[in-house]
């Protein structure tokens, strides 16, 4: 029967994430933004809201019972409305995390999971993007070619967070470059392998908390043991549909943020006499900013709840990503008009929210509900 | 729990609909296009048999809630009801049909949505208790006038009482089966009027009058760009008496800030708004369904699962409007949701119908672009769909006023500081 009320459990979930968010989260976000990365205390503070734990089962030093979409979409909008960069310095741990609890062999979710239950931040980082500008997650250039015993990869990635601060990599790599997403496999790869590469830290747009790298592989061997899943190796177009539920909560908590702070200043601010949140030129900008915030959760909602129930369910991701990240750059570009010069200067938060808006479009993987 | 699964019961005549649908409407569809004015007969008896036996409930345009019994009252937990819901999946279904014909269908309509919203229990039984009958019965509802349209406080129709009866005097244009309703049954048009003009809102209130009233007169049958299959009328009355007890609700006019009359106004709205957005979803289905699966026949397959900047401008087209729907669904699915189980939904009700209304507007007109000319041919119903549509844009309050209402409600403004 049809109903938008989240249960007690994720309301919970969403309030606790919320007082973190609002509290810790928001103050920091222009220290961070400025300085380039995000204190070890906010980032232990985050972790110890124990998102991974709360997924993993017992056997493996968690206390739960597998991630939930819905639950992680809704936890997610929360952590990036207190600020994008820090919820995916914190996040970006799950996609390591959550491919090995999906798909890994019994070894590897022994050997990794306890990994990510324990007291400290445990960085993990998720090679898949890779710097072209015809890249597409269904079309990996980077290769996984089978030699004996070893896989050998070979290839460019970029926008990977926390590589340099990651004892293992998990590379997105493909056996059959025209296999679309049927030939792709994810390899776990020790930082200190040989002839991998990880670049300085990215220079990007936005997103400047976040700690990115480029990674090449140039022949790096691994033993079949790395394969994720081994011989029946992952279900890859989950993962990456997952991937892009966490990317579109996350772009519904950075708008839904924007359009608040807009519709705040709206009231507050006066011109010719009244608040400028009084003239239907601004006002209806406001208007349609809640009306896409509520239909990207909404197209994101049903797409996590099939997710759930284990329907067909990555047309829903896929359209729900898409849409959240065109309308989460249309509400961020709507903040900074709305507070004209206010908006383009870096004593307000609108710019910031602008330029990591525009990530959601180049961004696949990353994290993971 | 979040679930967007629809009960087995709704399931199910969702299903048969769509059989309807296809077999019932979409073949004649055309020839109630051309044929202005002309009345499905067949169809509205057929629809007025399984209407009589509770399907949707509230008629083809819904019904307000039940009033909660007492406030606070929170002994019973009856299990949620799923009425509204109902009635908006079917109206989706049977507006994917056909609009015009779904429009000339038989049923409370707006007409019974306001005597929901605002009459008493005993009004609610006198004026309700036909649409069970024999024969199909319409209800309308008339609040435009020629100078006052969404600008309902403007309204210049007066209600005058005199001994025991209402004395109307005034026009009112643009009445959704007006005609159906009180020339062609034994209906009502539910008239909105002031009980005195120099009060401004507080003196606006409902009055029923039916079928047969001396002094009413139906003075035009529009002819329309779409919808043509149901009428749209001008009312004029002219010392139009009705019994006193046709006047919905008090009487009594309270001051400017307490105006519970128009309160009731607004009460209908908020329950028939999430429906004209179903009416919506139901044409821009229709139009999408239809491209796509030409577009299949060419065998062209659509790249959902490929990054944006791979896709062909086609795919990029179809993959936005699917996405602009399935969000306009769920929104009026929440509204509506909200309805069943007693919440105020104001703001969700009006974000529904500006996100439906322009988001079909623009479906229908790009899926009549990207046919081509066969778009543009009356051969095939998408030109038509692209009429019906746009009145979804249009009535029951157009898209500013929809965006209007939801900026007010989210920015907390009142319409003195939101004009």
């Amino acid at each position: 029967m049809v109903s938008f009320e989240p249960s007690e459990e994720q309301a919970m979930v969403k309030e606790t994430i919320a007082g973190f968010a609002t509290d810790q989260m928001e103050p920091a976000m222009r220290e961070c933004d400025e300085s380039g990365g995000v204190s070890p205390d906010l980032v232990k503070t985050g972790w110890d809201l124990e998102i991974i734990s709360s997924a993993v089962p017992e056997q493996y030093g968690g206390f739960g019972e597998g991630p939930s979409a819905l639950t992680g979409v809704i936890a997610y909008e929360e952590m990036a409305h207190g600020d994008l960069s820090t919820a995916m310095h914190i996040i970006s741990p799950t996609l390591m995390a959550y491919t090995i609890l999906l798909g890994g062999t019994e070894e590897q979710k022994a050997e990794f999971l306890p990994l990510f239950c324990g007291d400290e931040f445990k960085a993990a980082g998720a090679a898949l993007v890779e710097p072209r500008y015809s890249f597409c997650a269904s079309a990996l250039s980077t290769t996984a070619v089978r030699d004996g015993a070893e896989y050998v990869l070979k290839g460019q990635k970029c926008l990977v967070p926390l590589a340099a601060e990651s004892d293992n990599l998990l590379v997105f790599a493909t056996a059959n470059p025209g296999a679309g997403f049927a030939g792709v496999d994810a390899f776990l790869v020790p930082r200190g392998a040989d002839n991998l590469g990880v670049s300085e830290r990215e220079k990007n747009m936005g997103l400047k908390a976040l700690a990115t790298y480029e990674v090449s592989l140039n022949d790096v061997r691994v033993p079949l043991a790395g394969k994720v899943g081994g011989g029946s190796g992952i279900d890859y177009l989950d993962l990456v549909s997952r991937s892009r539920l966490a990317l579109a909560a996350m772009a519904v908590g950075v708008m839904r943020r924007a359009a608040e702070h807009s519709r705040d200043y709206a009231k507050e601010r006066i011109a010719f006499g009244e608040p400028i949140g009084s003239r239907q030129a601004i006002a209806f900008m406001i208007a349609e900013m809640f009306i896409e915030v509520d239909a990207s959760r909404m197209l994101l909602w049903e797409a996590a709840w099939k997710c759930d129930r284990g329907d067909e369910y990555a047309k829903d991701a896929a359209l729900a990503k898409n849409y959240a990240a065109e309308k989460c750059m249309k509400v961020c570009d709507g903040a900074v008009q709305v507070m004209g010069g206010h908006g383009y200067v870096r004593d307000n938060p609108p710019e910031l929210w602008f330029r990591n808006s525009r990530a959601f479009s180049a961004l696949e993987g990353i994290i993971m509900v | 729990m979040i679930d967007f699964e629809l009960s087995p019961r709704i399931k199910g005549t969702q299903k048969m609909l769509r059989i309807f649908a296809e077999q019932a409407l979409r073949p004649v569809a055309r020839q109630y296009d051309e044929e202005e004015h002309e009345r499905p007969l067949e169809l509205i008896n057929l629809v007025h048999g399984f209407m009589k036996g509770g399907l949707g409930g509230g008629g083809l345009t819904g019904g307000a809630p039940k009033k909660e019994t007492e406030e606070g009252g929170e002994k019973k937990k009856k299990k949620p009801s799923e009425r509204q819901l109902m009635t908006a999946v079917t109206i989706e279904e049977i507006f994917w049909g056909d609009a015009g014909i779904a429009l000339a269908f038989p049923g409370q309509g707006l007409g019974g949505a306001a005597v929901q919203a605002t009459g008493t229990p005993e009004q609610k039984e006198r004026f309700l208790a036909r649409f069970a009958g024999d024969t199909p019965v319409w209800g309308a509802m008339a609040i435009t006038e020629p100078e006052a349209g969404s600008d309902t406080a403007n309204i210049r129709t007066t209600a005058v009482k005199d001994g025991d009866e209402w004395v109307l005097n005034g026009e009112k244009i643009f009445v959704t089966a007006g005609k159906s309703a009180l020339e062609d049954s034994d209906g009502f048009v539910v008239v909105w009027a002031t009980v005195d003009p120099k009060a401004g809102r507080a003196g606006i209130k409902p009055f029923i009058v039916e079928h047969g009233a001396p002094g009413m007169q139906i003075t035009k049958i529009e002819d329309k760009l779409g919808i043509r299959c149901s009428d749209t009328v001008s009312i004029s009355f002219m010392d139009c008496r009705i019994p006193e007890d046709n006047i919905l609700g008090s009487a009594e006019v309270v001051d400017k800030t307490q105006t519970k009359g128009f309160k009731g106004v607004m009460a209908t709205f908020d329950a028939t708004r999430p429906m004209v957005a179903a009416m919506a979803i139901g044409v821009g289905g229709a139009a999408l369904d239809s491209l796509k699966q030409a577009l299949a026949e060419e065998g062209l397959e659509v790249r959902y699962n490929i990054s944006p900047n791979r896709m062909t401008a086609i795919e990029r087209d179809i993959t936005e409007m699917e996405a602009d729907l399935k969000a306009a669904r769920l929104l009026t699915w929440r509204a509506v949701w909200m309805l069943d189980n007693g919440r105020r939904n104001s703001l969700e009700a009006s974000m529904a119908k500006a996100k439906a209304g322009l988001a079909v507007t623009h479906i229908t007109q790009k899926c009549v672009e990207l046919m081509g000319p066969l778009g543009y041919s009356r051969k095939l119903l998408l030109e038509k769909w692209m009429r019906d549509a746009k009145i979804n844009d249009i009535f029951e309050g157009t898209g500013q006023i929809q965006t209007l209402i939801a900026a007010r409600n989210v920015l907390g403004f009142g319409r003195d500081k939101l004009k």
